[in-house]
C-alpha cells in the first residue's frame, strides 16, 4: 500500500521548531521562487502588457492611453492579414497531414523488423536538429527557379519542366509546406515508431491467430491503437505551424509580395518595421488565443491522466 | 513504564480521516507488529513514527521524549523500507555509512562500524558491489545493515519482506527474528502478511480503515480475536463462521448451527448470559473441525457432525477439507492420511474448546 | 511491438521486403537530397554552379568558399565572414544552457521531492510558459532590455534564453525525478540529509541521462534560435542563424551560392556533430517536448 502523498517535510508541525529546521522548510520554495517569478513576470507579465498594448494606438513606441478595440478593427482589415490567416491554414492543414501521413507510413515501414534501422533512422530524424534558417537556406537553393531542380530536370532532358513555385505568388506557401514537412515528418515518424513498438505483442498475435491478415492487422487494430500518439503529433506540429517563422524569412521573406505571410510574420514586420505597434500586438494575442485554445485542453488532460 | 508510546494520535488528509485516535504502547526490546489490509493505514503510522508525515493531533513518544516535531534525522529511528530505497550511485559500503558520515563520523570508525555490521549480516564480501549488483536478499540484508548501523532507539520495518520470493522470504524472516533476540532491539514492523505477524510479534495491532481493531500477543489474537474482522483476516485458511441461535433442550442452553441440523455446547470462554433465540456467530478455525482421529482427547466439548464432502485439498501435513450441510460450507483440517473424497458423507468432529462466539449485529466477540 | 509477420509463400514474402527496402531507400535518399546539394554545392566554384548540375559532384572540389563564408563574406557593410557570428552564438549558447539547465534540475527537484501545497499550479503555469507563440511578450521585452541596456548584447540574448528555456529544462527534470523513488528520499532524510545534501549525493548522481537530454535539448534550441536573435541584436552582435540570413537574403552584389552553402553548413554543424554524436537523447528530448515522456 502506496499512498501517495505530499513527501516529506515538516511544514505542519507547530511550535518548537529551531530556526534551522524553519529554514529547512522554506528552503525549497526559496530555491523555486525565483524561476517562478521570472515565469509570472516575463511570460505572464509581458502577456498582460502585450494585451494592453492591444488596446491602444501604440506606433513606434507605446502609447499608454486605452482606446478600445481600434488596433483589432484595424488588424481586422488588413488584406494582408486575411493572407496571413489563409496562408496559416494552408500550410497548416497540409504540413500536419503529410508529416503524420509520410511520419505512420516511414514508421509502418521501419517496424517490419529492417536491418538497417540504426542508419535509416538518423537519416529521416537529423531535419529536425537543423536550424529554420539553414533549412530554409538549402531549400531555397534547391528549388531556386534557374539554377536547382528546374535546370537538373533540364539537364535529365525534361526540356518543358517548370519549377517556380518560390517565385509564383499562387504556389510559393507550397514551399513552406514541403520544406516543413521535410525537417518535421521524420520527428513524427519517430513517435509513431516509439507508439508502435510500445503496443504489446500479444495482441498482435493474437490477431494474427484470428486468422487476420497483416493489413487488416494494421487497420483494424494497430493504427486504432495509435491514437494518443496522432493526437499528440496534431497538438505538436499545430504548434509549430503557428509559431513558424524563421522558416518563412529564410526560404521566401514572406513574399513575393505578401504570398507567404503568416501571423507570425505579419506580427513582426508591423511591429519592428511598420510601426504599428498596437496591431502588432493585436496580432500577437490572436496567435496566443490560438494556441492557447490547443494546448491548454492537451496539457489539461496529459497531466490529469498522469495523475491518476 | 512503556518504552514507546502512541497517544491519541489522528492524521487527516484532505476531509479523509487515515488514522483514527491510534493509542500503542510497546516495551523496550519489544517487536510490534501492524497489520491489516491495505489502505488500512498502516504504512502512514509507519511515516508518522519515522517523521516522514505530519500529525494532525496525538503524540508520539520514544524513552520519555516527545518526537513529534523532531527532523526525521534527530529521532534516533531507522527504516527498512519495502524497495530497501538503496542508494543507487552507492557502494554497499558508502549505503551502509551514509547516515554516519551525514553526522559526522569519522572516517576510521565508520569503517569499523561498517565492519562490524556486515559482519552480522554476513555481507563482508559485498561492500564494493552497487546496489543494482546485488540479489534481492542481499539487498534486504543491506537495507538492514543500514539501519543497524546506527544503533538506533527504534527500528521501523515498512512491509521488508514483500519483494521476496517466498522461499527467501521465509529465510529472511527467520533471520529478522534471531537479530531481533540477538540485539533486543525495538521494533515496528508492517506487513499485510499475517504469518509474517504471527510468527514475528510479541504483540500485535490490527488495523482497519485506520482504527485499531485489537491489540494483543500473538497467541491472544489468533485465539480470542476481539471481532470478526480480526478473527477472518488472521489466519488461513480462514475462521469458519457458522451462523447460530441459542435453543434450550432440558433447560440447557446450546448453540443450534446449520439451520438446526446440530447443536452444540456454548463454549466455555462465553460468560456472557445468552438468552433462548438470540442469534449469534459461532466461530471456528479449520483446525477446529476434525476427523474422529485428530479429536484432543483433553477436549471438554465437543460435537460429531456427518456433512457432505465439496473439495479435499491436500497440503502434505494436512488435508483441508471443504463440507457442505443445510447450504452453510465450513472448512475442516483433518490428517493428511484420511482417506476423504468429494461427494462422501464424513463425520467431523468439532471441538468447541476453540470456538469463540461473535454478535452478528456488532461483529464483537461475546465474552 | 514486432511487426507482424506475414504468413503468404516465401516467394512473395521476398516480393515485399524489397518493396520495403526499395521505399526505405528511396525515401532516405530524398531526405539527404538537401543535405547532398548543400554540400556539394559549397565546394563548388560559381562557374561550375552556373553551368553545371545541382546534383553533380564537385569536378574541382575546393574549400575556397569555406574561407570565404567564414573570414570574408560581407555580411550588412562588414566583410569579416561568419566567424565574428559563430563565436557570438558559441558565447550566448553556453552561459544560456548551463543556468537553464542547473536551474531545470533544481525546479524539477523541489516540484516532485518537496511539494508544497499548489505546486500544480506553479508546474502548470511554468509548462504553458514553454508552448506560448514567443511574439507575445517581444515587444514588452524589447522594452525591457532596452530599459535595463541589455539590448543588443549577448548577456540580454543570454538572459531572454534562461527565461524562456525555463519551462522546458523544468518539465524535463520534473518528470525524471517524478520516476525517482520517493522512499531515498524519506531514507536519505532519516540518514541526516538536508535539502542540497539529498540533491547533491543522491538525486544529482543518477541523473546523468536527463542532464544530457536537457543540455542537447537547450543547445539546439538556442543555437537555431532566430526570432529571439533578430528582435534583440543587431549587426556585430547577432547569432550565427541572423547572419546566415543577412548573407543569404542580402540582395547586393553577385550571389554567391556557394559561399551561401558554406556558411549554412557552418550554422548546422555544431547541431548536426552534437546530433550524430549523441542521437538518441536528441531524440529522447524532443518526444519529452512534446510532453508525452
Amino acid at each position: 500500500m502506496t499512498t501517495i502523498e505530499p513527501v516529506p517535510y515538516v511544514t505542519e508541525q507547530r511550535s518548537r521548531r529551531s530556526y534551522k529546521d524553519r529554514l529547512g522548510t522554506l528552503l525549497p520554495k526559496i530555491v523555486l521562487a525565483p524561476s517562478f517569478a521570472i515565469t509570472l513576470v516575463f511570460v505572464y507579465g509581458f502577456i498582460l502588457w502585450t494585451v494592453y498594448l492591444s488596446f491602444t494606438r501604440s506606433r513606434i513606441l507605446p502609447i499608454y492611453e486605452l482606446v478600445g478595440f481600434d488596433a483589432y478593427y484595424n488588424l481586422w482589415s488588413q488584406p494582408s492579414w486575411y493572407m496571413a490567416i489563409k496562408n496559416l491554414a494552408i500550410f497548416g492543414v497540409l504540413y500536419i497531414s503529410f508529416c503524420i501521413v509520410i511520419g505512420l507510413t516511414i514508421a509502418i515501414l521501419m517496424d517490419q523488423r529492417i536491418r538497417a534501422e540504426g542508419v535509416l533512422r538518423p537519416i529521416f530524424l537529423y531535419p529536425m536538429a537543423l536550424s529554420f534558417v539553414v533549412t530554409g537556406t538549402a531549400w531555397k537553393w534547391f528549388l531556386n527557379p534557374g539554377l536547382g531542380l528546374e535546370k537538373t530536370m533540364h539537364n535529365l532532358g525534361w526540356e518543358s519542366f517548370k519549377f517556380d513555385w518560390l517565385i509564383n505568388t499562387d504556389m510559393a506557401i507550397y514551399t513552406i509546406v514541403i520544406a516543413g514537412v521535410w525537417q518535421a515528418s521524420g520527428f513524427i515518424m519517430a513517435m509513431f515508431l516509439a507508439g508502435l513498438r510500445g503496443i504489446d505483442g500479444e495482441i498482435i498475435k493474437a490477431a494474427q491467430i484470428d486468422g487476420a491478415p497483416t493489413f487488416a492487422i494494421y487497420r483494424r487494430i494497430i493504427i486504432p491503437m495509435l491514437r494518443p500518439v496522432f493526437l499528440s503529433a496534431i497538438i505538436v506540429l499545430a504548434h509549430m505551424a503557428i509559431k513558424s517563422y524563421d522558416l518563412v524569412i529564410a526560404l521566401t521573406g514572406g513574399g513575393p509580395g505578401n504570398a507567404t505571410e503568416l501571423p507570425s510574420t505579419f506580427m513582426y514586420s508591423y511591429t519592428f518595421t511598420r510601426s504599428q505597434m498596437a496591431v502588432g500586438s493585436a496580432s500577437a494575442v490572436m496567435m496566443l488565443m490560438g494556441i492557447t485554445a490547443i494546448i491548454v485542453p492537451y496539457l489539461y488532460s496529459e497531466l490529469r491522466e498522469k495523475r491518476s | 513504564m512503556s518504552f514507546l508510546e502512541i497517544k491519541n494520535l489522528s492524521k487527516k488528509i484532505g476531509n479523509n480521516e487515515v488514522l483514527k485516535n491510534i493509542n500503542i504502547e510497546l516495551e523496550k526490546g519489544g517487536f510490534l507488529v501492524l497489520v491489516g489490509p491495505s489502505g488500512c493505514g498502516k504504512s502512514t503510522l509507519l511515516n508518522a513514527v519515522a517523521g516522514l508525515m505530519p500529525l494532525t493531533s496525538g503524540e508520539i513518544i520514544v524513552d520519555g521524549q516527545v518526537i513529534n516535531d523532531l527532523h526525521p534525522s534527530k529521532r534516533d529511528i531507522a527504516m527498512v523500507f519495502q524497495s530497501y530505497a538503496l542508494y543507487p550511485n552507492m557502494t554497499v559500503e558508502e549505503n551502509i555509512g551514509f547516515a554516519l558520515e551525514m553526522r559526522g563520523v569519522e572516517k576510521a570508525e565508520r569503517a569499523e562500524a561498517i565492519r562490524n555490521v556486515a559482519k552480522v549480516l554476513q555481507i563482508e564480501h559485498l561492500l564494493d558491489r552497487r546496489p543494482s549488483q546485488l540479489s534481492g536478499g542481499q539487498r534486504q540484508r543491506v537495507a538492514m545493515g543500514r539501519a543497524l548501523v546506527r544503533q538506533p532507539r527504534v527500528f521501523l520495518f515498512d512491509e521488508p519482506l514483500s519483494n521476496l520470493d517466498a522461499k527467501l522470504r521465509v529465510e529472511m524472516r527467520a533471520e529478522i527474528k534471531s537479530l531481533h533476540h540477538n540485539t533486543d532491539a525495538t521494533i515496528i514492523y508492517v506487513t499485510h502478511d499475517q504469518i509474517e505477524a504471527m510468527t514475528l510479534a510479541t504483540k500485535i495491532v490490527v488495523l482497519k480503515e485506520g482504527a485499531i481493531q485489537q491489540v494483543g500477543t500473538p497467541a491472544e489474537i489468533y485465539n480470542r480475536p476481539a471481532n470478526l474482522f480480526v478473527a477472518d483476516f488472521m489466519g488461513s485458511p480462514a475462521m469458519n463462521m457458522l451462523k447460530g441461535k441459542i435453543v434450550s433442550t432440558s433447560g440447557v442452553r446450546q448453540i443450534s448451527i446449520f439451520d438446526g441440523s446440530a447443536v452444540v455446547a456454548i463454549p466455555s470462554s462465553v460468560t456472557t448470559d445468552l438468552v433462548e433465540g438470540r442469534e449469534v456467530i459461532l466461530g471456528l478455525r479449520p483446525e477446529g473441525i476434525t476427523d474422529s482421529g485428530l479429536v484432543d482427547p483433553t477436549a471438554d466439548a465437543i460435537a460429531r457432525i456427518d456433512a457432505d464432502v465439496v473439495l479435499v485439498e491436500p497440503t502434505g501435513s494436512d488435508t483441508f477439507v471443504t463440507a457442505r450441510l443445510q447450504g452453510t460450507t465450513f472448512t475442516a483440517r483433518v490428517r493428511a492420511d484420511v482417506t476423504i473424497a468429494p461427494k462422501e458423507r464424513f463425520t467431523f468432529v468439532f471441538n468447541l474448546d476453540k470456538a469463540v462466539v461473535f454478535d452478528p449485529t456488532s461483529g464483537e466477540r461475546l465474552l | 511491438m514486432s511487426a507482424p509477420s506475414d504468413t503468404v509463400s516465401a516467394g512473395s514474402a521476398r516480393t515485399t521486403r524489397l518493396v520495403i527496402y526499395t521505399l526505405l531507400l528511396v525515401l532516405a535518399a530524398i531526405y539527404l537530397l538537401p543535405l547532398y546539394v548543400m554540400l556539394t554545392t559549397s565546394f563548388k566554384s560559381l562557374a561550375e554552379i552556373r553551368g553545371g548540375d545541382m546534383l553533380a559532384l564537385p569536378r574541382d572540389p575546393s574549400l575556397d568558399s569555406w574561407f570565404k563564408a567564414w573570414g570574408e563574406a560581407c555580411i550588412g557593410v562588414t566583410c569579416e565572414g561568419i566567424k565574428g557570428y559563430f563565436w557570438n552564438s558559441i558565447k550566448m549558447v553556453v552561459p544560456a544552457v548551463l543556468i537553464s539547465t542547473v536551474l531545470g534540475a533544481l525546479n524539477g527537484y523541489v516540484l516532485t521531492k518537496w511539494r508544497f501545497p499548489g505546486h500544480k499550479l506553479v508546474f502548470g503555469l511554468m509548462l504553458f510558459a514553454c508552448f506560448i507563440p514567443f511574439q507575445a511578450v517581444l515587444i514588452p521585452m524589447a522594452r525591457v532590455l532596452g530599459i535595463f541596456g541589455m539590448a543588443n548584447t549577448t548577456s540580454g540574448l543570454v538572459f531572454v534564453h534562461v527565461v524562456y528555456g525555463l519551462g522546458f529544462t523544468t518539465l524535463f527534470f520534473r518528470n525524471y525525478y517524478e520516476a525517482f523513488p520517493d522512499e531515498l528520499i524519506k531514507a536519505a532524510m532519516m540518514d541526516g540529509a538536508g535539502f542540497f545534501k539529498i540533491f547533491w549525493r543522491i538525486l544529482l548522481p543518477s541523473s546523468g541521462p536527463i542532464i544530457v537530454v536537457t543540455v542537447i535539448y537547450q543547445f539546439t534550441n538556442i543555437w537555431n534560435d532566430f526570432l529571439f536573435g533578430v528582435s534583440f541584436s543587431s549587426g556585430a552582435e547577432s547569432p550565427m542563424t541572423v547572419a546566415l540570413n543577412n548573407l543569404v537574403s542580402s540582395s547586393t552584389g553577385v550571389k554567391e551560392y556557394n559561399v551561401d552553402m558554406a556558411a549554412a553548413v557552418f550554422a548546422a554543424l555544431p547541431t548536426l556533430f552534437v546530433y550524430i554524436v549523441a542521437g538518441r537523447y536528441f531524440v529522447r528530448g524532443l518526444m519529452a517536448g512534446a510532453v508525452k515522456g
